[in-house]
């Protein structure tokens, strides 16, 4: 397949989004194995889950509160998934037909990355490149790292000895970081967060994430606090440009027009 | 215990919801209510995270090295540093202050 100049930027794009991204599946192997999880259960997440912010949801609630957490490990993922889904729907024209294999590899890779890489790019053609090239450079990358960093946290004892819990709350900040640009989000995170600090004490492993899902609800469904965006082609849905997954790409923002590195 | 139950049921879920954004029609994608909810659940999600992760240990909320650990994140992350050097420094904060005996 000759590739057009649109199409080398985007390819270009991908590989570098997805080597960047790559790099800290070494972060999520050793909180993995930190948590409790053995390498394969940690592989097993990279390979088959496949999406950064539900990744570290899993392993931080079980690391709190083990198999009894595993309800509100299990909830607390899918919720996080839910957006891939949207990224689904918005992809989906680009990936278009083909045989069965090829929609359920792209619904596979289908996360921020590959879908802000994708809408990023003009010409159909590159939009497609930009979606495979990111998305299979992040999957390679994202499951070597995870188990060169699942071996590494195995030979590591006591987590706290290396900041690894300091690591884990960090990684979190960073996966909010990017998606606190309006007030509502800002709002919405602040009262989620002193939501489940109260609730730390008196409930179960896993339940004070879980609640934070309402104040989501409530602020999603009236649309408190909602300022107009300015807009943009993006200004609607979900907003895969300011989605860390399965990690955050912090320079990364095509709506800027920053998107080649 | 075992883990593996929880794995593969939040594995199964995260894959059906990707593969059922390939079948559902577009229009969804008009309804901003649909998509302004999910995209508030991650950042609550992610918010609470950041809370239990900081603060939790156990069932006990503790104030110990993670709280500056996470500060200094924050404000590299508001400097844009990339992902890996500030969860690295997060780590080396931590085990600074730990080792120094000014914080558990």
């Amino acid at each position: 397949m000759a590739l057009t100049v649109a199409d080398k930027r985007a390819l270009r794009t991908g590989i570098s989004v997805g080597i960047a991204v790559a790099a800290y599946g070494v972060s999520f192997g050793a909180l993995s194995v930190a948590a409790g999880l053995d390498i394969w259960q940690t592989c097993f997440l990279s390979l088959v889950l496949f999406s950064g912010g539900s990744q570290f949801a899993v392993i931080g609630i079980l690391a709190s509160g083990g198999a009894a957490a595993g309800v509100p490990a299990i909830v607390s993922s899918t919720f996080l998934g839910l957006r891939n889904g949207i990224y689904s729907m918005r992809v989906a024209p680009i990936v278009g037909g083909g045989p069965w294999w090829r929609r359920i590899a792209a619904a596979q890779i289908t996360i921020d990355e590959s879908t802000a890489v994708a809408i990023a790019q003009e010409e159909p053609s590159a939009q497609k490149v930009g979606f495979w090239a990111t998305g299979i450079a992040i999957y390679i990358g994202w499951n070597v790292a995870t188990f060169a960093g699942a071996l590494l946290g195995n030979l590591i004892g006591d987590v706290s000895q290396f900041g690894l819990d300091a690591v884990a709350a960090a990684a979190f900040v960073g996966l909010l970081w990017p998606r606190l640009k309006q007030l509502q989000a800002s709002v919405v995170a602040m009262v989620s967060a002193v939501l489940a600090a109260v609730l730390i004490p008196v409930s179960a492993p896993g339940v004070p994430v879980l609640a934070a899902a309402v104040v989501a609800l409530v602020f999603g469904l009236t649309n408190w606090l909602h300022r107009e965006p300015p807009s943009g082609p993006y200004s609607h849905g979900v907003q895969p440009d300011d989605s860390p997954d399965p990690g955050d790409t912090p320079s990364f923002h095509p709506e800027h027009g920053e998107g080649t590195r | 215990m075992n883990l593996w139950p929880i794995i593969i049921i939040a594995s199964v879920l995260a894959f059906a919801l990707k593969y059922t954004g390939y079948l559902v029609p577009q229009r969804f994608l008009e309804k901003p209510r649909f998509t302004r909810v999910t995209n508030l659940l991650t950042v609550a999600m992610l918010a609470a995270l950041v809370a239990v992760q900081t603060l939790g240990a156990g069932q006990d909320v503790v104030l110990d090295a993670r709280v500056p650990a996470v500060l200094v994140a924050a404000g590299l992350f508001a400097l844009r540093v990339p992902f890996i050097i500030v969860v690295a420094a997060a780590g080396i904060v931590a085990v600074v202050l730990r080792q120094l005996g000014w914080m558990a």
